[in-house]
């Protein structure tokens, strides 16, 4: 099991509640398919992706992003737990999506970004720690269920 | 490798960069060492607490010389054939911590400016730094 400091567990709470689900995700889902590229593999009934004003002007990259963000809300919601909340999703992108879990990296580092450009000073080192902290984890939750 | 307009985007974010690179390498390096505090292993001799003026110069130095090569993207490998000769043969630093570096400098540009870090800047510094990368450890074997 995870242990959670009480400066932790306040640090996601406290960031998670000022994120505009929508607009984070995505903006950190256009920044995946722009920086690599090679992620819209997975994304091949979404259309019109030829370059990075399309990207962002796409409104199915726009639902996407707001739906990961919306079960990234989950796992804090169950940061005790995060294994368990995310098997079914983790079954999900191993047995039907087949996503490489390289992935579920590659997108925790751009939400990094991300948050570092709206939040600013706010988001000092240690948040950023605690953030990828956080990331991790449900990284390892989401591959949990690949074999 | 870099198309002009990726050059172009570099170059006009490194311009705002080069006044802050004492601040903004220091950010970076704390960072590194906050998030990653395995990479601290390369800094034992040295004061590696937030804000130390080690650690400012050397983020300091570290920027400038990934800065050098801006203007000549094409031709990194000489521009830092002295350091990566460093890198391979006295440092040694694992390859992976340029990654984790990059990975940082990213951070504090989007940090310290959130406009400009557009998607486009940020594919065309992912791409500056990853060939940095490439270029220190390109005399490893």
């Amino acid at each position: 099991m995870v242990h959670w400091t009480d400066a932790e567990r306040e640090a996601i709470n406290t960031f998670w509640a000022k994120i505009d689900h929508e607009e984070v995700g995505h903006q950190a889902l256009t920044r995946v398919l722009v920086v690599y590229p090679w992620t819209q593999r997975y994304f091949s009934t979404f259309g019109n992706l030829s370059n990075a004003t399309a990207i962002a002007g796409n409104p199915k990259v726009r639902a996407h992003g707001k739906r990961v963000l919306d079960a990234l809300g989950d796992a804090i919601t169950h940061l005790d737990n995060v294994n368990a909340t995310y098997a079914k999703l983790s079954q999900l992108h191993s047995e039907k999506l087949h996503v490489d879990p390289e992935n579920f990296r590659l997108l925790g580092e751009t939400l990094i970004i991300v948050l570092a450009g709206h939040f600013g000073a706010a988001f000092t080192p240690a948040i950023q720690a605690t953030w990828q902290k956080f990331l991790a984890v449900v990284i390892a939750a989401l591959s949990k269920q690949y074999h | 490798m870099y198309s002009a307009t990726e050059k172009a985007l570099i170059v006009s974010i490194w311009e705002k960069v080069t006044p802050h690179t004492e601040e903004w390498g220091g950010e970076a390096l704390e960072r590194l060492f906050t998030v990653f505090p395995q990479t601290k292993i390369y800094f034992k001799h040295v004061d590696t607490s937030p804000g130390s003026a080690a650690i400012r110069s050397h983020g300091d130095k570290v920027m400038k010389a990934i800065g050098s090569t801006a203007g000549d993207l094409d031709n990194m490998l000489t521009t830092l054939s002295s350091l990566s000769n460093l890198h391979a043969y006295n440092l040694m630093v694992d390859p992976v911590n340029f990654k984790l570096l990059s990975h940082c400098i990213l951070v504090v540009l989007a940090n310290h400016l959130p406009s400009e870090f557009t998607p486009e800047a940020h594919l065309a510094f992912d791409k500056f730094l990853a060939g940095v990368a490439s270029v220190l450890s390109h005399k490893y074997r």
